[in-house]
């Protein structure tokens, strides 16, 4: 199987320790990973925003750039459903581009459903000695249906205390451009999560998608909670296979 | 209205149906809101407000949950409504000359109201007709998109409100906050205050203990109830086959406005009409449980036309179109109108649940009246224009709704019409640069490698504390992360080497060549390996 890592934008400049993450899981449990150099953002944030004239040239470059490959991993379950979902509409214009888009994106899978669902694997031998709590994101959860996937993951995880999150499938308030567009509603929507991530008394909490953390680690760092953000991919690649 | 009742595209033949389609409609009483970010902070800085609406909607969506989960056939109800909603809707003229003609067999009225003033126009004539200067009114949610009650002022005409969360939102001189329960901001030590203030039969010794204030209101009502010539009412469905009028409701005090009166006005949106009583079935099953959380609501009354000697003796049906038709037009946003305002999607919705519903500028708050608003009303006001993007995208609120309406997908389609109508200069500037940054891996590069440089002055510590202007939004409250030293892209090339590192500079080869080409650029480096 020819893997292709989509890094995506937000990954590749602000968190690169969670894409070396994904390449050490998936090459520890004996695939070959590939970056394919061409990629670069999926266009979600224009998309959202309603600037559909300026994210078409990002959903031709995607399909460009992972034309070849027959899985297309992302650490971020909100950019696979961008592309699974929303570059089709975006194309849809442009018969020669949405035969390209068709073909391509139902192969692009967030890291979670395609180590579990795809590759039938839930120990991918990580050792992560820390009480956690997992934050499952609004599109993982309602756009790509993850479901257990990450759950189960991080119950395989050795030495990892799993602590469930009160509220857990609340927004945490990010919602792209929503956090800068409506400041107030966003901020109140993030004091919740951070009350409930207080309440499960966790040290990390993780979830499948940086933006997400990014939000919540924000407002977490800002209250010097002490308490830390990780990245899935980063707890399941920690511990080196011991 | 022409006699044409052929089939055909929804959007062409419901042009033909009702005069006057394709035109926006009103809601008076919103007009002049602030947009969204500017309500909803005055509302997130309420903390009784706060407490209020999370205590009411974590309540009714804990157990609308509960209701739901006992039904293993929900999704196949769901699809069934929506198919229902979704032929009724293309098939629109002929069902509604069907209903026209099935309500005049049974002795009823049709009367077609393009918009808001008309509507109500209408019916301050029906009731100058009927010799009175007061109607009483059951909860409907269409006489408050035209300000009914405002309109019949002016006509110097008192509309008592009888659903005991619009009498609050009555005497309180107030506005609806939920499409359910409209004084859901309300708690009853709030209410209690207002009903020893403003009801005038209200016993002075009034506590606010909720059964006590229910007996006052009750008390109160029985009056209008029993002096009472006209009533009004909204419609829940609208069954062409028959001709009958259903409404769903939970205190009985609607049924007492439906019976009593010697006439009965009922203002319906035309999208409420349902072919056959088969249809109706599914959604009496979804509409209390989604809405109240019920198998089966206390009170649903369905009647046609009129019967002699049982009930009123003059019936009159107002179909309501403003901004219906056009919104149907819309291949993406006629979703909308398939909704049976249940108010699921109000009482799962982070957003609704924090800025509450005044700050939605419309009788039609939540995830809902985020989609319906802008579309009925068009996007001309500050409030309207803001309502696509006063969400996070979450979802929950398409997850509950019982007529699957994707509502972030109507979101984010109203927010590319937005962008398109609303010029806003710096904003399309911003987005048109990330743009030409982002779509290309050689520009993304040579951007990484500047906010690594930049880190130095902006990020010690590796967080950062204060942005400027829009990012400030961000940096009020939470930090931002500083860039690290090296991207991905930079440790790959770097760590890996050869043939990636090849690639990496055909990608940038391919960008220089032809940096208009959005599609060649990436195109040609292909994979690189």
């Amino acid at each position: 199987m020819r893997i292709g890592l989509f890094v995506t934008c937000l990954t590749d400049t602000l968190f690169p320790d969670t894409g070396k993450a994904v390449v050490t899981v998936l090459e520890r449990l004996g695939h070959r990973v590939e970056f394919p150099a061409g990629q670069s953002c999926c266009g979600q944030m224009h998309f959202n925003t309603g600037y559909r004239r300026e994210a078409l040239p990002m959903a031709r470059g995607f399909a460009a750039a992972f034309e070849g490959y027959d899985a297309i991993v992302t650490p971020s379950a909100s950019c696979a459903a961008m592309v699974r979902e929303y570059h089709p509409v975006l194309a849809s214009g442009d018969a020669a581009l949405a035969g390209r888009v068709a073909s391509v994106a139902p192969r692009v899978h967030d890291l979670a459903t395609f180590l579990v669902n795809v590759l039938g694997v839930s120990d991918v031998g990580a050792y992560f000695p820390h009480r956690v709590t997992y934050h499952p994101t609004c599109h993982s959860l309602r756009m790509m249906h993850v479901g257990e996937a990450p759950v189960t993951l991080l119950r395989a995880v050795r030495g990892l205390e799993l602590v469930e999150l009160p509220d857990a499938t609340t927004c945490c308030g990010f919602g792209g451009t929503f956090a800068v567009k409506n400041p107030d509603v966003s901020a109140a929507m993030c004091a919740d999560k951070v009350a409930a991530i207080r309440q499960s008394r966790a040290e990390v909490v993780c979830a499948g998608d940086n933006s997400c953390l990014m939000h919540i680690g924000g407002a977490l760092s800002r209250m010097r909670t002490g308490v830390r953000t990780m990245h899935l991919a980063e707890i399941l690649a920690a511990g080196g296979g011991a | 209205m022409s006699g044409d009742g052929a089939g055909g595209a929804a959007a062409g033949v419901t042009r033909r149906a009702v005069a006057g389609v394709g035109q926006r409609g009103t809601m008076p009483t919103y007009l002049g809101m602030p947009a969204f970010p500017t309500a909803a902070r005055a509302a997130v800085a309420n903390s009784q407000l706060r407490r209020n609406l999370t205590h009411a909607t974590t309540a009714i969506r804990t157990k609308r949950a509960r209701a739901v989960a006992e039904l293993s056939d929900w999704e196949e109800l769901r699809q069934a409504a929506k198919a229902i909603k979704d032929h009724t809707l293309a098939h629109l003229d002929t069902y509604l000359l069907r209903l026209e003609a099935n309500v005049t067999a049974a002795g009823g009225h049709v009367h077609w109201a393009r918009d808001a003033a008309e509507a109500n126009a209408i019916v301050a004539d029906l009731v100058r007709a009927a010799g009175a200067d007061k109607v009483v009114k059951v909860k409907s949610m269409a006489t408050q998109e035209t300000g009914l009650n405002e309109a019949l002022a002016r006509a110097e005409i008192t509309a008592v409100e009888t659903d005991l969360a619009e009498l609050i939102v009555q005497l309180g001189d107030d506005l609806p906050s939920h499409i359910l329960v409209p004084a859901i901001h309300r708690n009853r030590a709030e209410i209690g205050e207002l009903f020893r203030r403003t009801m005038p039969d209200a016993p002075a010794d009034l506590t606010d203990d909720p059964p006590r204030l229910a007996a006052a209101a009750r008390a109160h009502l029985r009056h209008e109830f029993l002096s009472a010539t006209v009533g009004i009412c909204g419609a829940n469905f609208a069954v062409a086959s028959t001709g009958s009028i259903v409404v769903v409701e939970s205190e009985g005090n609607g049924r007492m406005c439906l019976t009593l009166p010697r006439t009965l006005i009922c203002v319906a949106g035309v999208e409420k009409l349902l072919p056959s009583w088969r249809d109706l079935e599914v959604f009496l099953a979804l509409l209390p449980r989604s809405s109240t959380a019920e198998r089966m609501n206390p009170y649903t009354t369905i009647f046609s036309g009129v019967t002699p000697g049982d009930g009123p003796s003059d019936f009159h049906l107002v179909l309501l179109d403003n901004g219906r038709t056009a919104t149907l037009a819309d291949e993406v946003g006629r979703q909308a109108l398939r909704c049976i305002r249940c108010s699921a999607c109000l009482n799962v919705c982070p957003v609704y649940e924090r800025a509450g519903g005044h700050a939605y500028g419309s009788p039609y708050p939540g995830p809902i009246g985020a989609i319906l608003s802008p579309q009925l009303r068009g996007v001309g006001s500050a409030v309207d224009a803001s309502l696509p993007f006063a969400s996070s995208l979450c979802g929950a609120c398409y997850e509950v709704c019982p007529v699957a309406i994707n509502i972030p997908e109507a979101l984010v389609y109203l927010r590319a019409q937005a962008v398109e109508n609303h010029k806003h200069y710096s904003e399309r500037a911003i987005f048109q640069l990330s743009s030409y940054v982002l779509r290309s891996p050689g520009r993304l590069r040579a951007a990484q490698r500047a906010a690594s440089f930049g880190r130095l002055v902006v990020g010690r510590k590796g967080r950062i504390r204060r942005l400027p202007p829009p990012l400030s939004g961000w940096t009020d409250t939470r930090d931002a992360p500083a860039p690290p030293p090296e991207s991905f892209r930079a440790w790959w090339a770097r760590t890996r080497g050869g043939a990636e590192r090849a690639g990496l500079e055909r990608a940038d080869g391919a960008e220089r060549g032809e940096p208009g080409a959005e599609g060649a650029g990436p195109g040609s480096s292909g994979a690189g390996q």
